[in-house]
């Protein structure tokens, strides 16, 4: 066992140090926007399907806030199907018998890429806060060293939603020779103020826990569990639309027959977001949703370039996909299409579809036929474009 | 040949003539582009880098999943957003009376291409008039079948108007055709009267007066 796994360390935890996916080891340091550089980090990898001979079909794809490399294969902590597998596979949309998708459990996260549960080389305990602020950027550049040590030069394809749309701007911002076509879903250039409220609340929640102890709860054996469960209902929230909740719970009540008159929960929709708080400690670390939260507020990608987006993707040579959904309040269209219109002004190449959804912001990830046929479609024309063989 | 197929279709017959104003291999915006039959046409038989803008989230998606650059968008709000001379050609395809700022669409379209080509319903049409004359209502024609309560078409315009529009603008017309019948051709030889009488669809190419200066 690794130093710093606590013995009573739980599966998630063990996921920290020796992830159940590949995993590749830098040596070099790398340089973060926070103006430190981490000295080695490693990242925690899945591929599926087959690199081409000229290594030119390989798709990256990013995750969300939440999310993991494990895309489309059995997660080894929850044992459940992986967060995109309606999206990822054999046949699929994104079609594993003719790309190879390769996605890397984000720096700052805490499935086997360095983030702050990992352990810091520089004291044999674990990072907690001592890790510096990452950014989307910081990402980015850490996922293009892995994309170079797999020899790939180009990649076919950059996607994700949310969080995982946000760096898949950011690629083609800051590596606009090295993708063929990006398709951002359900996401935004910048983080807007409400945005950044809803987090802080999520972080308020995890830091109001005595047993977070300052961050250093992995050494002290606690772990934040009841502020980290509130941060993740209360962000389950904002995933949802008011309309989906409603048909789904209504005001229906939770295994009993009357209103109690106390504060059990009551109602159905109590009871399932105490299921979301409760599951979702049981595989996440409390830290790292700080430090990924985080690097969401911090984005603002015209920021970077004088306060244009325009000119972020200015030499964009890619074609583009931005995809919405109608009842996304969280990343919600209009954010969506500043992003068009910047591609739109820099003279990229780049659709736009905004589907019809009243699933919210989780809309992404679910089973909405409409985003499979664009996906599809965009990416069968850019392969005939790319001159990739069916 | 599929302009030949397209031209079976009598309502688009536009197209047939649109197309024909392209030259091969130019960048192409096709505004109002529905589902994007125009530009796979010209993208297989003319090898353009075609783009398109269209309003009806069923066109640009059934655009988008075969392939095409298209973003859900209208004339009015998001052709601003295209820089100066991005294009060849900006195609705005019988949609000029569906937009609330027509005179701003031209603009943008004359702005951003290098040609413009417009296609409109000539209102002018005699049996347009003829209609209105006869039954003092709005009219409706197999071209124009909607009523004036659901109608999408809120600025029509006549082949003289459009022309008025055209000198206020300082647009040159590079080449015009006016449509009647199943696609036949009024002769360029025509007057404009005769054109604004006879004609049912009539298409522009316009450019810019004066190149401007970027």
């Amino acid at each position: 066992m690794s130093a710093g796994v606590p013995n009573h360390a739980s599966p998630a935890a063990l996921q920290v140090e020796k992830p159940s996916s590949l995993c590749m080891s830098f040596a070099e340091t790398l340089e973060l926007d926070a103006g430190d550089e981490l000295p080695g980090f490693q990242l925690a990898y899945q591929m599926y399907g087959e690199l081409n001979a000229d290594k030119s079909n390989a798709i990256l794809v990013c995750h969300a806030l939440t999310g993991d490399q494990h895309v489309a294969n059995q997660h080894p902590v929850t044992g459940k199907d992986g967060w995109w597998s309606l999206m990822v596979g054999p046949g699929k949309p994104i079609d594993t018998d003719r790309y190879c998708v390769i996605c890397a459990n984000v720096l700052a996260g805490c499935m086997g890429s360095t983030g702050p549960a990992s352990v810091n080389p520089a004291t044999g305990a674990p990072y907690a806060l001592d890790l510096p602020v990452i950014t989307i950027r910081d990402m980015v550049r850490a996922q293009a060293r892995l994309i170079d040590a797999l020899g790939i030069e180009k990649l076919f394809a950059v996607t994700g939603g949310s969080m995982g749309g946000m760096q898949a701007l950011q690629w083609a911002a800051s590596y606009p020779d090295r993708i063929f076509a990006a398709i951002p879903i359900a996401t935004a250039a910048r983080h807007t103020s409400q945005n950044i409220a809803f987090h802080e609340v999520g972080r308020q929640a995890v830091m109001a826990d005595p047993e977070w102890c300052g961050g250093q709860y992995l050494d002290k054996g606690k772990s934040p569990r009841k502020g980290l469960a509130v941060a993740r209902m209360a962000a389950h929230i904002t995933y949802l639309s008011e309309s989906a909740l409603h048909r789904k719970f209504g005001r229906h009540l939770q295994d009993r027959e009357a209103l109690t008159f106390g504060f059990d929960a009551d109602f159905q929709i109590e009871s399932y977001l105490r299921h979301q708080g409760m599951t979702f400690v049981e595989r996440f670390d409390a830290n790292s949703y700080l430090y990924l939260t985080r690097a969401m507020d911090y984005f603002d990608l015209a920021k970077d370039y004088g306060g244009r987006l325009a000119e972020a993707f200015r030499g964009a040579s890619a074609r583009f996909c931005v995809i919405s959904f109608t009842s996304d309040w969280l990343f919600p269209t209009s954010e969506n299409r500043s992003i068009v219109h910047s591609l739109n002004a820099s003279g990229a190449n780049v659709s736009f579809v905004e589907v019809e959804s009243d699933r919210g912001h989780d809309a992404f990830l679910l089973n909405e036929p409409e985003l499979f046929r664009t996906v599809s479609g965009f990416l069968r024309g850019a392969a005939r474009v790319r001159g990739l063989e069916p | 040949m599929q302009l030949a197929t397209m031209a079976a279709n009598p309502e688009r017959v536009d197209l047939e003539v649109v197309a024909s104003f392209v030259t091969p291999g130019s960048r192409v915006l096709d505004v109002g582009c529905g589902d994007g039959a125009l530009l796979k046409l010209l993208q297989g038989e003319k090898g353009v880098d075609g783009r398109g803008i269209e309003l009806s989230q069923r066109g640009v998606n059934q655009a988008v999943a075969e392939g095409l650059s298209v973003i859900q968008g209208d004339a009015d709000r998001d052709l601003a957003t295209y820089p100066d001379g991005a294009f060849d050609f900006v195609i705005l395809s019988q949609t000029l009376q569906a937009t609330r700022n027509p005179r701003t669409v031209v603009e943008d379209l004359l702005r951003i291409g290098r040609r413009a080509i417009v296609s409109f319903p000539n209102f002018g049409h005699w049996r347009i008039r003829l209609q209105f004359i006869s039954q003092g209502r709005m009219p409706i024609t197999s071209n124009l079948p909607y009523s004036w309560y659901d109608t999408p078409n809120i600025h029509f315009c006549t082949i003289k108007d459009f022309l008025g529009l055209t000198e206020e603008l300082d647009a040159k017309i590079e080449d015009a055709v006016c449509l009647f019948g199943n696609g036949h051709r009024l002769t360029q030889s025509a007057s404009w009267t005769v054109w604004n009488l006879l004609g049912e669809q009539a298409v522009f190419v316009l450019s810019r007066h004066q190149p401007q200066m970027f």
